[in-house]
């Protein structure tokens, strides 16, 4: 038989039996869009996390009072709360480890500021003029902080675009303008340039002011994390070694700071989001197996009908191979549509997905569509085999007479 | 052309056996015209399916053209089929959803005959059976008649040797019931070898040699009177 013919004949029975056909293509079509579109947004949200946290630099850690925060342990079981991390000791790191470049101190919380007669719940920031330069912001207008003393309170602050929008308006002048934190007074001395930094937290929306100042309105002598610039030359490994030594030195001998370099935290993120979207993966190709037990009933069904075609085709001289071939031929044939189907399908839905949720690359890996469409026609030729050996097995005349 | 040498067939339907072909010796010369009677379960069909190859025989030999068709593997048989032996049913066994023309030429697209040589013989057959107007139909267009006769234009568009029609006009009116008989006996007239089971005594009568059938033998074999 020449190939054109199988195809044409095989095309054929798809065409004339379209309500079977129609079946296959969805079943098959849908098995694949979804694993294609759940790979694409696990994909995309491990992407939107990597992109999120890739700002920190290698050389970056972050120190965080307690132990283990990052590996999700349980609290030590004495009930000893840990000890806070404060800013002589901040101070100290900076003065004492030649590894330690620059430190910011973080405080954060929650006030009201207000303007003249406009108020607004934001994020509070306490900080020093390091943080600008260990996360690279860059400043829209004015100036950063520029004292010295880790323990300067000096009554300034720095604003997100956002926030002075909402507070200045249309107003041109917020250079120098006062401003009310809960009871602390500031004047602005420069406004940050776009959304800042990520890590969960938008400082378009937020104030920054000195540190020891923050300490004061929400009462605390803890920091919330050190930022470390590590000094080139040292390894991150042993950078961290040092830093947590001299943090259990202040603390007595107590190990009771996490250090977390944002390294580690990338990777271990990468990983788990990988996994993650492996399982999804895993889930949608067991759909795209249902899909090919559903094909397998419809090619049971349809070779049951067919049984006397088959026997025809035989009678006609045709060999119980050649019947197979032209059976199984139409099952990866439509397979394949049903897949590309699918395929076109889950792209479609990830444009429109991509348009609603703007932040999202949605782009699936690789091997998501090329597993997909293997699954789908390997289900297609297996699940369409065994019926098929079982018509061909039968002589001519059986295989006749059952239709 | 044709030697059956004690072929059997036994049928088992749960604990019952059947004996459709009982020990069946039979010679049959090319360019016969032999019509097979009997009553209802003498096995008749059976002995067609089996002289088809559609089936195999449990025992004894049978040769075709000389060749042991025992000894054939399943893609020979197959090539058998296709090569040398036409089958015209009862129940016609078209392919519904082709049209006559494609009905006619499956068993020359199943050897690979280019589309062209193809849709030429099947435009003479068509013609030569009186159903060239008919070549675009579906079979559920087609009269009854005219579905045999597309059945008899794939039968014969291979120019096998044997034919053999299983109750050909078993469905038809007497009118084209004899119309399909005219044809069938053109084409024996020009040197194919005929073989045709038939309930009508008339119709059987016409067949130059005739064999009658009970429960799985030869009753009577015309040639030997
Ligand atoms: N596939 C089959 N399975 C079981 N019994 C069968 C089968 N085919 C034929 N038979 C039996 O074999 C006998 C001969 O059948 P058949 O050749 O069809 O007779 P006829 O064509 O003369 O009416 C019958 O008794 C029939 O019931
Ligand atoms: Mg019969």
């Amino acid at each position: 038989m020449r190939s054109w013919d199988l195809v044409l004949f095989s095309l054929q029975s798809l065409i004339r039996y379209r309500f079977r056909s129609a079946m296959v293509l969805l079943a098959i079509g849908l098995g694949v869009a979804a694993v294609v579109v759940l790979t694409a947004l696990g994909d995309g949200a491990r992407r939107y996390v990597m992109d999120e946290f890739s700002f920190l630099g290698k050389d970056i850690l972050a120190v965080l009072p307690g132990r283990n925060e990052t590996t999700g342990g349980l609290p030590p079981v004495t009930g000893v709360a840990a000890r806070d991390i404060t800013l002589d000791e901040a101070y100290l790191l900076k003065q004492r480890l030649p590894a330690v470049l620059d430190v910011a101190p973080m405080v954060v919380g929650s006030a009201e500021v207000s303007y003249q007669d406009r108020a607004r719940e934001v994020l509070v920031l306490g900080s020093t003029g390091s943080l600008l330069d260990i996360r690279q912001l860059s400043l829209a207008q004015g100036r950063n902080f520029t004292a010295s003393d880790i323990r300067d309170s000096s009554e300034e602050c720095l604003i997100g675009e956002t926030l002075r929008d909402e507070l200045f308006g249309a107003s041109a002048k917020v250079i120098g303008e006062n401003l009310r934190i809960a009871d602390y007074r500031c004047h602005v001395i420069g406004v940050l340039a776009g959304r800042g930094d990520a890590m969960g937290t938008d400082l378009s929306d937020a104030v920054l002011i000195p540190v020891a100042a923050a300490q004061r309105i929400f009462n605390t002598q803890g920091l919330f994390r050190l930022v470390v610039r590590l000094a080139p030359g040292l390894s991150v490994e042993r950078s961290t070694a040092l830093i947590l030594a001299a943090m259990t030195q202040f603390h007595q001998g107590e190990e009771d700071v996490t250090v977390v370099s944002p390294d580690a935290m990338l990777s271990s993120f990468d990983q788990v989001l990988g996994v993650m979207t492996l399982g999804v993966g895993l889930i949608a190709s067991v759909s795209l197996l249902v899909a090919g037990v559903l094909v397998m009933n419809i090619a049971l069904i349809s070779v049951g009908q067919r049984t006397d075609e088959i026997g025809l085709l035989k009678a006609l001289g045709a060999s119980t191979a050649q019947v197979a071939k032209i059976f199984l031929l139409e099952s990866v044939i439509s397979s394949f549509i049903g897949a590309a189907l699918g395929l076109l399908l889950a792209l479609i839905i990830l444009i429109l997905a991509t348009q609603i949720l703007p932040g999202l690359t949605l782009r699936p890996p690789l091997w998501a569509p090329l597993v997909a469409v293997g699954i789908a026609i390997a289900a297609g030729l297996v699940f369409a085999w065994l019926p098929v050996k079982k018509a061909t097995a039968l002589a001519p005349i059986q295989a006749l007479q059952k239709g | 052309m044709i030697e059956l040498d004690k072929v059997c067939k036994t049928f088992y339907l749960g604990d019952q056996s059947v004996h459709a072909l009982d020990s069946v010796s039979l010679h049959i010369n090319q360019g016969e015209y032999i019509s097979v009677m009997g009553p209802s379960g003498s096995g008749k069909s059976t002995l067609l399916n089996m002289l088809g190859l559609l089936d195999q025989i449990d025992s004894g030999r049978y040769c075709l053209d000389t060749v042991d068709t025992t000894t054939l593997s399943e893609p020979e048989r197959a090539a058998t089929r296709s090569e040398k032996i036409g089958f015209v049913f009862q129940a016609y066994h078209l392919i519904p959803r082709l049209s006559a023309r494609e009905n006619i030429e499956l068993p020359m697209m199943l050897v690979g005959v280019p589309p062209k040589e193809r849709r030429h013989l099947a435009e003479q057959a068509m013609t030569r059976l009186g159903i060239a107007d008919r070549a675009d139909h579906l079979p559920r267009q087609l009269s009854g008649g005219q579905r045999q006769r597309v059945a008899l234009a794939r039968a014969i568009v291979r120019r096998p040797k044997l034919l053999l029609a299983d109750e050909p006009t078993g469905n038809l009116d007497s009118r084209s019931g004899a119309e399909v008989i005219d044809l069938i006996e053109e084409l024996n007239s020009e040197g194919i070898t005929l073989l045709v089971v038939t309930h009508d005594p008339q119709l059987g009568s016409r067949a130059h040699r005739k064999i009658t059938m009970v429960d799985g033998r030869i009753a009577s074999d015309s040639s030997g009177e």
